[in-house]
């Protein structure tokens, strides 16, 4: 016979405990991994007790391959296979990707995103993206020795919808639950806006390996506001160090052309560590050995900033675009924040100081503090809230339309709109019996098609023939809270429809993600099994707990009918979890929650209704 | 003296006659709706706890939307379900459409004309007074011959005055004198004015270091 348990008074075991949530920067250069723990975030170190994982994947033929450090020292030795700063072809085509000769990689064609050839075969960047968020999802794992419930992932503000979704599948490939989607200027903001508790106005400034943004941010008791985001996708610390090895081969009067990819990657190795010596140096030597010629000479903090000035230019314009989106004049930020190591860089500094007349803020770690917010809004999101009131409400960075007749942009959703966000226009036919519609859905800023991102396309079949401009055809965009957009199209006459979840065109299949997992990460059958039992059982306790909470305040809003039929689903659902029978568990938990969506419905009226109600005793 | 329709049209920048390519692509009515299949009886204005009228402080505008942004945001549902996740979600667009519409001076007074049944249907009722038409135009011809900076902000600031009295001018019918359908000519005439000054924000855009 098994003993009863008796639990010390105060430490009763709780089903519910703590769930273990991650946030995730995935950077261009480097990732980090953080945690809430005790009610603190912090950077989660691998065995060595260091937080930095370089983002290098390199294969070293069909089954192994090095993850972080020992990837990067291969990089010299063997650059075809050693992949750094992946992030910058996430979502990218062929054509967007610049300095694409300069890549000691060979790169792949293909619709949608390139892929890359390397010794163990074509790797998409959603694959190698998705290996260094799996090592990071060990290292978690190892740190915590359980199971990770979700995480947050950084992606930056300027992030189109394709490289937001190519980051999403790259999580789901590495096994992660992801819980949201997080712009990096906001996830700074989120930690630096906590730990020193600011309100105000202020602008994140993020000058990672290979991405910029600006956000414009506004803070009041714990709700972070983005006013307006801007910046460049492809504009980074790579780039301060391919200006410096231009600045190089030019002195050395040397041509790109004629270096080998083992001399294109020592000289970009050396650019990179001596623009890092700079960061506290006003002079450091700078020598390379290359097959026919050897580098020597002393690299001046002066020549370096003189090599990259028109790059912190182009920071600088970003910079006043956002701050006319916002229409905010400098003045008016109170706080500037540097984000991203490439903020360290002297004349990155001083440029920003003298373009806002005051110093900037860096008490944080500039590599931490993306990560630290990421943590921070994970434990959140995984309902282990604590201190209460955070909300993130962040907008849409780059404007979103259809293409009309003469390859025109018609816009649905502006650019800087609060997520999440729901437009319609209504559109209509151009020819007499016309029975379908072609609906090309872009995303940019600019009145041409040809020079926007194309982000899926759709077609509404079956509309019944009537004369040119009778049917009314509504297109609804819908941007949900991670920045992701799904399409509906609806003729309403007819009631004819049509929906997309716009998945860029390289079209990543549910199917093929689960191949991948399977292939990528050859968990043992077992192992999966004992997952998925373990994660019903997770979710059924979660949802037996929220109905239960609902219950315990607005059980009002049920008929005795209504709630008897709620607790037997309780019952059952409380039964099927003690068998070991994932999919059942899971259909016994999508019964409640189905049952109680109207219930659910009810409390979300009271609740506004409730604040409503508040608002207006306030202002009689 | 006499203005075609054409001219006109062309002044401000309607492409009233697309250059139609290829069949089956859709033209756009220029009917923009938000979106509005929602379970919800109340209008914005009641929806945000505010009287309605033209008159409103932006601050407590933006106030109140974060206040109901902290009730209905669907990451104060993340642990509640997919149900709940999705009717957060409504409510959350629902709550920024709202939002969206208030806060903006041009969008509010449509808004409000409506209601009152005077919509504005700016597409089918072009009709506008002569000396608008005739500023309007020496506004394009000035912005077009404008080379520098300098001269744009001066238009942009000249632009900006000419709003800000359009805009006292609506409250006033809208608020005072309650004449929704004169209301509803003033606030055509704001539109030429606001897509006028977005164009030069563009020009400015393109120019600016």
């Amino acid at each position: 016979m098994a003993l009863l348990q008796i639990s010390e008074p105060g430490q009763t075991p709780d089903p519910h405990q703590r769930r273990i949530a991650i946030g995730i920067d995935l950077g261009t250069t480097h990732s980090l991994v953080a945690s809430v723990r005790n009610g603190v975030s912090e950077c989660l170190p691998d065995s060595e007790g260091r937080v930095i994982l370089p983002s290098v994947v390199r294969y070293i033929d069909a089954e192994r391959r090095q993850i972080g450090f020992d990837a990067l020292a291969a990089q010299v030795q063997d650059p075809r296979n050693t992949i750094s700063s992946v992030k910058r072809l996430m979502g990218r085509g062929i054509d967007d990707i610049g300095n694409r000769d300069r890549l000691p990689y060979q790169l792949n064609e293909k619709p949608g995103m390139v892929t890359l050839q390397t010794v163990a075969g074509e790797k998409s960047p959603v694959e190698i993206s998705a290996e260094i968020l799996a090592t990071l999802r060990f290292r978690a794992e190892d740190t915590f020795d359980d199971n990770i419930f979700g995480a947050v992932i950084t992606v930056p503000a300027y992030f189109d919808d394709a490289q937001r979704q190519a980051t999403k599948d790259a999580a789901q490939l590495a096994g992660l639950n992801v819980l949201r989607l997080i712009n990096e200027p906001t996830a700074a903001a989120i930690a630096y806006g906590l730990d020193n508790r600011s309100e105000g106005t202020f602008a994140i400034y993020d000058l990672g390996g290979g991405t910029f943004d600006i956000s414009i941010l506004r803070l009041t008791q714990g709700i972070f506001e983005v006013v307006a985001t801007g910046g460049d996708s492809a504009l980074g610390g790579d780039d301060y160090d391919r200006a410096l090895v231009d600045w190089v081969l030019a002195k050395a009067g040397l041509a790109a052309q004629t270096l080998s990819p083992a001399d294109k990657a020592a000289l970009l190795s050396t650019s990179r560590a001596c623009k890092e010596a700079l960061s506290s140096a006003e002079s450091v030597p700078f020598s390379v050995q290359l097959t026919k010629a050897l580098i020597n000479f002393e690299m001046k903090a002066e020549n370096f900033e003189a090599a990259t000035a028109h790059l912190t230019q182009r920071t600088l314009s970003a910079v006043r675009k956002a701050l006319r989106d916002a229409k905010l004049d400098k003045g008016e930020i109170e706080g500037v924040v540097l984000v991203g190591g490439s903020t360290r860089m002297p004349q990155v500094r001083k440029a920003v100081a003298s373009f806002f007349g005051r110093e900037s803020l860096t008490n944080l770690n500039p590599d931490e503090i993306v990560a630290l917010g990421a943590a921070i809004s994970a434990n959140q999101l995984a309902g282990n809230n604590t201190g209460g009131d955070l909300l993130l409400l962040d907008v849409i960075p780059l404007s979103l339309g259809i293409e009309t007749m003469g390859g025109l942009v018609e816009r649905i959703v502006p650019r800087n709109q609060t997520i999440p966000v729901a437009m319609a226009q209504d559109f209509t036919t151009y020819q007499d019996g016309q029975t379908a519609l072609a609906l090309h859905v872009v995303q940019g800023e600019r009145d041409l098609v040809a020079d926007c991102r194309s982000l899926a396309r759709f077609e509404l079949r079956g509309i019944p023939p009537m004369v040119a401009g009778a049917a009314r055809i509504r297109v609804t965009f819908t941007v949900d809270a991670d920045g992701l957009l799904s399409v509906d199209a609806n003729e309403q006459v007819s009631g004819v429809k049509a929906r997309i979840d716009v998945k860029p065109s390289y079209g990543l299949l549910d199917a093929e993600i689960a191949r991948m997992l399977q292939e990528s990460f050859s968990t043992a059958q077992q192992d999966m099994k004992a997952r998925a039992l373990a994660e019903a059982r997770l979710d059924a306790d979660r949802m037996i707990l929220a109905i239960q909470s609902a219950l315990a305040t607005d059980a009002d809003l049920l008929s005795p009918d209504g709630q008897a039929q709620i607790d037997g689903l309780i019952a059952g659902l409380r039964s099927t979890q003690t068998h070991s029978d994932a999919a059942a568990i899971e259909a016994a938990t999508q019964a409640l929650a189905k049952s109680t969506e109207a219930f659910a419905a009810e409390r979300m009226n009271r609740g506004i209704k409730k604040a409503l109600a508040g608002k207006n005793i306030e202002s009689v | 003296m006499s203005v075609t329709a054409a001219v006109v049209a062309k002044a401000f920048g309607f492409d009233q006659h697309r250059v139609h390519s290829s069949e089956g692509r859709p033209t756009s009515d220029k009917c923009r709706r938000l979106f509005t299949d929602m379970n919800l009886q109340s209008n914005d204005f009641e929806l945000f706890g505010l009287a309605v009228q033209f008159s409103q402080d932006r601050k407590a505008i933006d106030a109140r939307w974060k206040e109901l942004q902290s009730e209905a945001h669907p990451d104060k549902f993340a642990a509640q379900g997919a149900a709940a996740q999705r009717i957060a979600m409504q409510w959350s667009v629902r709550i920024n459409e709202a939002h969206q519409r208030l806060k903006q001076p041009l969008s509010r007074a449509c808004y409000i004309c409506e209601l009152h049944g005077a919509p504005i249907q700016a597409e089918n009722n072009t009709a506008m007074p002569t000396a608008f038409l005739m500023q309007q135009m020496a506004w394009r011809e000035a912005l077009d011959e404008a080379g520098t900076l300098q001269t744009m902000e001066e238009i942009a600031a000249t632009v900006s005055k000419n709003r800000h009295e359009l805009l006292l001018k609506i409250e006033h019918v809208l608020d005072a004198e309650k004449n929704f359908i004169a209301a509803a000519h003033l606030v055509r005439s704001l539109m030429f004015i606001e897509r006028f000054a977005s164009e030069v924000d563009a020009r400015i855009d393109h120019l600016a270091p």
